[in-house]
């Protein structure tokens, strides 16, 4: 038998008390798909960071086809032939597709060779492996299916023979996912071997040929796919049995709580990103927008909690209006009611260097338990973390930990325990379960329900059909920034995707 | 996940790595003190002699350390903010405006006691207001703080030259200066602490503002990590999104930090003018303001670092005054060179040494770092 593409032996790493990799072995054999699934934290990504030199293991070792390596830099991982696709993309937005493809390999001061002979290689490599993309295409006016193929180029262009791809379908729409899937089949045929970091159990099943689980920092599970089922992933995964469907009750809707009219967002650009959309969200339901991304979707959520400036319409939270053409402020916002749990996590409803406790308070600040006087109160601050903590599970539990320590799944946790504590009327939730993992998905649904149960109003935009389906009362789907179609929560996925592509047309809205 | 670097130990973080730095930069400037043709091993001592040798030199070491805490702390608690407050220079000399204003009227009616605090008043509201300027354009026109507070140290200086030479002068007097402060506008001198250490002191001007400095310190520290106002500030720092979405109100923010710092830069005028000079003189900042900009970026902008760092451009100000009248072949402009490696090493090249470092650390194994990992998260 060959030789296995990567041997992984008795990998250990820590970070600080954190052990996030103990005794890892595995074996990757070559011109495969290999999966690897666990939940957020269960140290895949760390696995792959050692792989690709991001991080040094404590102890441990090596193989790439049968020999031992040292893998310093993430230079020496190119050296190898092993190649890193991220799950937040690594490219210059302002550059075209060849420069940054040559990036890191320019070879010479002037630019005109190696341009020249990437160009001449992009091009065989589209050939061979079917990733079309227009070479002189600047990055960021790409969608975002092409920039990832953007980068799966990078790798091969640097003469990768083994791809590793984390969490790729997580920004990618459906038929992306699927334009993916065909490239890593071809990647495979043409002998090449693909490592899939994912919590996605479908994927798994859907293209890999063997499959290892990773729970807790540990490796738990080998299995070739065809012999084994989504449950027991589920539950490898786990450690428990899980539910993979939301067991809910009928709504019971009562009041508005939501009312949206007319509503027209322009971005920055001039262009109009949500038009004349109108709807309303009652107490006591779930109403999803679904919607390929891109659609006009985050736009309208961030205009209702006062982070964009609408061009016209009105929008009423308990019946009073929101000035949201004018002054709507996030704070004022936040004092009637109305919690917000943002789709960029990173980037809006986190602050990554604060400790836990320090975002656990983040827009709820004001609030007099939190202070005495000027002063923030740390002892209650501390105190309320703890509780959170405690009642959300999040994980590892140390409220002074920093939060960009914590994985996906428990940041969003953080996110989620802090918005929902405070008992609003109106939830609006972003991308709640995007990168993150199984055992916290059915957490957050269990929770965003008992919310609807409580009589609250929840507003669900997600790219996730799944995650529509499978909570919402009802759904609307938009479509280049206009509501195309309402629908209840039981409508067939087949149905949702011809509206969410735009088939029907807006007179379907009628 | 993105982070390419083990963590350290915080002694490391904050104790060798900011060592290691100065050493090469001394190392550094001996190389130069050596292509002037002097020897850097007795420039080095005359040096540390000058700055520690005699209860004198101690004195006036804290002395200038004291104007660069002032101008420090202003430029940490602005960068804190996410703000790069440049004009600490310009904030300084219109704060000796404010010390002038309320001297020039009492000094002759009250006692030092209560025209320090007015002094501090008048310091703190003169800087604070002339920051405001670059602030509110960056707050409302988004015109970029670092142009604008440049600009203003310019606009300050032809200022105070004008008020200096047409309005402060005295009449038939030829420096343009204000008049001699009486009594009431001299600051007591510190210099009795050192000397309870047996050293003797003949004249030197540190004063009461270092104990200012000090205060000012342990405030900033409590407005920074202990008020809602610096959690506020901190996350318009970190994150403007994250600020924006907690309903943080940036204008506000932007105005309110430049203040605070403007203040702080515009107390350091006292120190020179009401502790030593007992007049307000042309130029009395030179240059603690930009001085200030590398002490905040050596104490990693913590008050905890600042002073240290302060009292470390003291050391090069004051020993390096004494290496200049030693060693004919050496100027002033010399000593210059020195803060400037310095601030390269120390500042901008702050993390050259890193990864040796951490690959040092690395290969002493797993205990040394995860007990200081450890450390860290329960710190």
């Amino acid at each position: 038998m060959a030789d296995a593409a990567i041997e992984l032996i008795g990998i250990n790493k820590s970070f600080g008390p954190v052990r996030a990799n103990r005794d890892i072995h595995l074996e990757v054999a070559p011109g495969t798909i290999h999966g690897i699934i666990g939940e957020n934290g269960a140290g895949k990504s760390t696995l792959m960071s050692i792989l690709y030199g991001f991080y040094q293991a404590d102890s441990g070792d090596i193989l790439v086809r049968g020999k031992p390596v040292s893998i310093q830099t993430p230079n020496d991982a190119i050296a190898t032939g092993i190649g890193m696709v991220h799950q937040h993309f690594m490219l210059v937005a302002n550059f075209t597709v060849l420069e940054n493809i040559i990036l890191g390999a320019e070879g010479s001061a002037l630019l005109t060779s190696s341009i020249g002979r990437a160009r001449a290689e992009l091009r065989r490599l589209e050939q061979d492996y079917g990733l079309e993309v227009d070479p002189d295409a600047v990055v960021e006016e790409l969608p975002v299916g092409l920039q990832q193929r953007v980068e799966i180029l990078k790798a091969l262009y640097r003469g990768a023979d083994i791809l590793i791809l984390d969490e790729p379908t997580g920004v990618l729409t459906p038929p992306e996912a699927d334009h993916l899937f065909r490239i890593l089949a071809r990647l495979k045929d043409e002998g090449k071997t693909v490592i899939l970091i994912t919590h996605k159990l479908r994927e798994i099943m859907a293209i890999t040929d063997n499959v290892s689980v990773m729970r807790a920092g540990t490796m738990v599970a080998t299995r070739k796919t065809s012999d084994t089922t989504v449950e027991e992933l589920a539950e490898l995964m786990v450690g428990r049995r899980v539910l993979l469907r939301v067991e809910k009750d009928a709504a019971n809707p009562a009041a508005s709580k939501l009312s949206v009219e007319n509503l027209t967002v322009r971005d920055g650009r001039g262009v109009d990103m949500v038009k004349d959309v109108s709807f309303e969200v009652r107490a006591g339901e779930i109403v999803g927008i679904a919607g390929v991304a891109g659609n006009g979707q985050s736009e309208l959520m961030e205009t209702i909690a006062g982070l964009r400036r609408a061009v016209s319409g009105t929008v009423l939270l308990d019946n009073k209006p929101i000035d949201v053409t004018g002054t709507a402020d996030p704070g004022e916002l936040r004092d009637r009611g109305l919690a917000h749990v943002p789709e960029d996590r990173h980037h809006v409803g986190l602050v990554l260097a604060y400790e836990e406790q320090e975002n656990a308070i983040l827009g709820y600040h004001d609030q007099a338990q939190y202070l005495k006087g000027p002063f923030l109160d740390h002892a209650a601050i501390r105190r309320d973390a703890e509780e959170k903590i405690a009642k959300y599970d999040i994980r590892p539990g140390n409220p002074r930990l920093k939060t960009a320590n914590f994985s996906g799944g428990n940041q969003q946790k953080i996110v989620l325990a802090r918005e929902m504590e405070q008992d609003p009327g109106v939830l609006l939730v972003g991308q709640p379960t995007r990168g993150v993992d199984v055992g916290a998905i059915e957490f957050i649904h269990k929770r965003l329900i008992a919310m609807r149960d409580a009589g609250k109003a929840v507003l669900l935009v997600s790219v996730e059909l799944d995650e529509i389906r499978a909570l919402s009362d009802r759904i609307l789907v938009m479509f280049d920034g206009r509501i195309v179609g309402e629908r209840d929560g039981s409508a067939s996925e087949g149905e949702l995707g011809l509206l969410m592509a735009g088939v029907e047309g807006p007179e379907a809205a009628e | 996940m993105s982070v390419p670097y083990a963590k350290l130990p915080r002694w490391v973080d904050y104790g060798l790595i900011p060592l290691i730095n100065l050493v090469v930069a001394f190392a550094v400037a001996g190389l130069v003190v050596l292509l002037v043709g002097e020897n850097p091993l007795s420039a080095a001592a005359i040096m540390i002699e000058g700055a520690f040798g005699r209860g004198q030199n101690i004195a006036y070491t804290l002395y200038y350390a004291t104007s660069f805490i002032f101008t420090g702390l202003a430029v940490a608690v602005a960068f804190h903010g996410g703000l790069f407050n440049i004009g600490g220079e310009g904030q300084a000399y219109i704060g000796g405006l404010g010390v002038v204003l309320v001297v020039l009227n009492l000094d002759a009616v009250f006692p030092w006691y209560v025209n320090f605090p007015l002094a501090v008043v008048g310091a703190g509201l003169a800087g604070a207001l002339w920051a405001l300027i670059p602030a509110y354009l960056q707050a409302k026109r988004g015109s970029h703080i670092v142009i604008t507070t440049i600009m203003f140290n310019f606009i300050a200086a032809s200022l105070m030259v004008y008020l200096l030479v047409d309005v402060l002068k005295p009449l038939g007097q030829m420096a343009p200066q204000t008049r001699a402060f009486a009594e009431g506008g001299q600051l007591p001198k510190l210099n009795w602490i050192i000397e309870l250490f047996g050293a003797r002191i003949r004249s030197a001007p540190f004063n009461i503002s270092f104990l200012l400095a000090l205060a000012a310190a342990f405030g900033v520290w409590v407005l920074i990590w202990r008020t809602k106002l610096g959690y506020e500030i901190r996350t318009q720092g970190f994150s403007p999104k994250a600020a924006r979405y907690a309903g943080i109100g940036e204008a506000r923010i932007i105005i309110i930090t430049m203040m605070i710092s403007g203040a702080l830069a515009g107390m350091m005028a006292l120190n020179p003018v009401m502790g030593d000079q007992n007049r307000l003189q042309l130029d009395f900042v030179t240059g603690a303001g930009f001085v200030g900009i590398a002490v905040a970026l050596m104490g990693r902008s913590h008050p905890a670092g600042i002073v240290p760092a302060a009292i470390l451009f003291g050391v090069l100000y004051q020993g390096g005054a004494e290496i200049a009248f030693e060693m004919p072949a050496i100027s002033r402009d010399m000593i210059v060179i020195i803060q400037g490696l310095v601030i390269l090493f120390a500042g901008a090249l702050e993390h050259m040494f890193r990864p040796p470092i951490q690959a040092f650390f690395a290969s002493l194994g797993n205990p040394a770092r995860s007990n200081g990992a450890a450390r860290e998260g329960q710190a």
